[in-house]
Parts: structure tokens; sequence; C-alpha cells
């Protein structure tokens, strides 16, 4: 009797109502959102090689940051974007950014009207937003070669003689460097090997982690000076410059969420594995 | 003409791109320049049909009132708006379009992405099985990363997160970089076979 109790129970846990799943996942969430709970956390090598590189730029010099991403990414990627712009004005250093994503453009905007202010930096002098280009690989090489040609005019329609800090720049090999936050294709491999190979750009990347197994090959080869994979990515930088933010914000619910994602593959594979003992 | 005119064009350009990669002479990288402007062009056009064939479509379905024809109408009107207040108004920070966008397409594809978290945890539950010594592999192996990805990894064991690397940089890397070598292996040979002409699908008509 005992034992069919037992089996019984067995079989309507390993069919529990998905929206008990769904509460618990909620709650995994907003508990550590709502009470701002924060974790400390050690710095990765891919992190700290992108850290370093952009640490050892010259203040004035250029790096374009590409923000290959849409809303769909921002939890992981915007934080990122955020982080980088913060380390990169601190530096002193010159930004362009450009998307190759249509709805990339207002996501770089949203990044420099939260973080630019901090820092006294203005428009068209020290940053600019060159907006969004169709043409994928193409636009790289194009923009490799005469950038100008390939954005004539920035994201709000003004003309490239109008923006002074272009007027020193003849192509995007002017830069110094290449940061790509970028939510799939085209985005950093995209980077590695249409530009960053043919024209020996040193590039570095930022991407969802569900993306992040396909750049190791290219950190490793040396391809990719240093990578922020997710929002852990972020959280990791944010702790490098010691400015707290998006990243560090999410790690305890991201924390929880994992662990209980695990519980729940451990959970429903010991009652799989009882189940089948008995049958 | 109407296959060997295209198969030409696809030859002709296809080289000039393959040679302007070794050859960095002006005589080659001027027109194949030209090419990729040409390309970005081409591409581009690809957004006015894409809203063409859309506006076609969902409006057939709104004047048949076909199924769905109300999220046809939301479509059809969301574009329309989307359109005038971003050539009439300007996409400047704190224009009408930077509004509609940053306070309805972000929170609207933002909630989709989400869901993900929900579903993602319902799959764990229900199909994530150890019904064979892969899935098991797999199974460790997963649950190991999804952990090691996280702070809470280090609280738990010291030495977690670099383990997770490892994972990361061995056996990983050496999957991904046998699949990216198969796969440009692949690209290079179906390149190829178009730049030749030997592979003609893309005229259509199969």
């Amino acid at each position: 009797m005992a034992e069919k109790a037992k089996g019984d129970l067995l079989v309507r846990l390993s069919r529990i109502d998905r929206r008990i799943l769904f509460l618990i996942i909620f709650v995994c969430v907003a508990v550590p959102l709502l009470t701002g709970a924060k974790m400390k956390m050690s710095i990765t090598q891919p992190v700290k090689g992108l850290y370093d590189a952009i640490d050892g730029l010259q203040p004035g010099s250029y790096v374009w940051l590409a923000a290959d991403y849409d809303p769909g990414s921002m939890p992981e990627l915007y934080p990122m974007n955020i982080v980088l712009l913060d380390h990169l004005f601190a530096r002193n250093i010159k930004i362009i950014s450009a998307s190759l994503w249509a709805p990339g453009p207002p996501m770089a905007q949203r990044a420099f009207d939260a973080v630019a202010p901090k820092y006294g930096k203005q428009y068209g002098i020290d940053y600019v937003n060159l907006g969004f280009k169709e043409g994928r690989e193409a636009v790289m090489l194009s923009a490799a070669e005469d950038l100008r040609r390939t954005f004539p005019r920035d994201f709000f329609n003004t003309p490239w003689e109008s923006v002074p800090m272009l007027q020193d720049i003849r192509s995007l090999r002017d830069a110094k460097m290449i940061v790509s936050v970028s939510a799939g294709y085209p985005g950093v491999k995209e980077w590695i090997q249409q530009v960053g190979t043919r024209y020996g750009m040193r590039i570095g990347g930022g991407v969802t982690a569900v993306t992040a197994p396909e750049m190791y090959p290219y950190i490793q080869s040396g391809q990719l000076t240093g990578l922020l994979s997710g929002m852990k990515g972020a959280a990791e930088y944010e702790q490098l410059i010691a400015r707290p933010g998006l990243g560090i914000a999410g790690m305890v619910a991201q924390s929880c969420v994992h662990i209980m994602v695990v519980v729940f593959i451990i959970f429903a594979n010991v009652v799989y594995l009882i189940e089948k003992t008995r049958k | 003409m109407r296959t060997e005119v295209p198969v030409a064009i696809a030859f002709i350009a296809g080289m000039l791109m393959i040679v302007s990669l070794f050859v960095p002479h002006p005589v080659i990288s001027e027109p194949a320049s030209v090419v990729r402007g040409w390309a970005i062009i081409i591409t581009g056009f690809a957004y006015v049909l894409g809203v063409a064939n859309i506006a076609r479509i969902s409006l057939g379905v709104l004047r048949k009132r076909g199924k769905d024809w109300e999220y046809k109408f939301v479509l059809l009107a969301a574009l329309a708006v989307m359109i005038v207040l971003g050539i009439g108004l300007g996409i400047r920070s704190g224009s009408a379009f930077d509004w509609a966008y940053q306070n309805l397409y972000v929170p609207m594809q933002s909630t989709m992405f989400s869901l993900l978290a929900f579903f993602i945890a319902s799959a764990a539950y229900r199909a994530f099985r150890a019904r064979s010594v892969e899935a098991t592999l797999l199974l460790v192996t997963a649950a190991i990363v999804m952990l090691g990805r996280v702070p809470i990894s280090e609280h738990i064991w010291g030495r977690f997160p670099d383990f997770t690397e490892w994972i990361m940089e061995v056996p990983n890397m050496a999957a991904k970089r046998g699949i990216m070598i198969g796969a440009a292996l692949g690209g290079i040979s179906t390149g190829l076979k178009m730049v030749l002409g030997l592979e003609r699908s893309y005229l259509g008509g199969g």
C-alpha cells in the first residue's frame, strides 16, 4: 500500500503543473532583484583580456563599438554596452558606434545617453553613433576601406562633414580596436573573419552566453583579444572597473535560476530512474 | 541567356572578391570595392521588397477578413505609424519614434526573450532525461557549466569556475573547432560551385 502511494507520488511529481515551475522561477528572479542582493565573483581570463586591451589604449585614440544586437538580447548585452562605455569614457577614448542590426542604433544611443553625461562627453566630439547599414560583411569591408562612403551620415542624419570627431577618420582601420557587442550574425565572428584577420585589427567581443562556446577557438588562436560572455561577463567587467551596474545586480537572480534549473534536472532524473527501475 | 547572364555575373563578382583578398593592387581592389557598394545597395532593397511583401499579404488577409485579420491590422498600423514617425518627425533621442521604440518595441521584444527562462526550466524538468550514455554525458556537462557560469558556484567549490573554463577551453573547443573546419570546407566548396556555375539552385526553378 505504502509502495503504491509512493509510486503515485512520483508519478504526480513527474507530471507537476508547469505553472508551479514558472512560479518557482519567477520567485527566483524577482526576490533577488527586489532585495538588491549582490555577490562577488572571480574574473575569468577572457574578460581580463578585454579589460587589459582597452586599458592599454592611448587616451584620445578611437575605438569602433559595434552594437550588433536587438532588445531581445538586452538583459545580457545592454549591461556590456554600458560597462564598456564606462571604461572607454573613463580612459578618454573616442568612440565610433555603428550597427549591422537594424534595432541596434537606438540601443547604442540609449547607452550613450545613460553614460556620456557622467563623464561630460559630447556627441560628435567624443562619440558618434553612425547608425545602421544593411549589407553585413560587405559593410564591414566597405567601412574598412572608406568609412565616409559607407556611412555618409550619422544615425541622426547629420552629414559626415558636420561631425567634428570624424574629420580625422578615413576608414575603420583608424580605430585602434573593434569591440562588437553582438547577439549573433553578423557579429563578433564576422568581424574577426572579415576585418580582424584581413587588416590585422584587434577585436574584442561581448556575446550572449549561448553563443560564447563558438568564440573560444578564436580566443585561443589570439584572433579575439577578449570576450564578455553573457550577463556574468558584464558583471565581471563591472567588478574590474569598480562600477557596479546592471550585470552585478542580476548575478544573484541568475545564480538562483541556474541552481533551480539544475535542481529540476536532478530531481526529474531521480524520479525517472526510480520509475524505470520499477518497470 | 536567362541562365548564362546571371551565372556570368556571379562568376565575375565571385572571382573579383576572391582575387581581391590576395591581390591588394588598386586594379583589383577598386572594382571590388565598387561591387561591394552594389552589394550593400542590393541588400538594402531587400527591405523594400520585404515591406512590400508583408503589406501585400496582410492586406489580402484583411480584405477577405481571413484568419487572424485583427493581428494583420495591428501589424500594418504599427508599420505605418513607425514609418510616419521616423521619416516625418525624426529619430532623435526623445522623439516620438524613439519613445515608441524604447517604450513599446523594447519591452515587447524583451518579454518574448524573457519567456525563454520559464520554458527552459519547464523543458529541463520534463524532457532532459539520462536515457543513454550520451544523454547522461550531455546532462552532467550542462549541469556543471550551468552552475559554473554563475558566481554562486565559487561558494560551492572554489575551483568550480576553473573547471567550467576547462570544459569550455578543451572539450567544447575541440568539438567547435571540428564543426567550424567542416562547415568552412563546405562553405568553400559550395561557394566555388556557385562561382563556377556548377551550383545554380540560387537562380530558382530547382
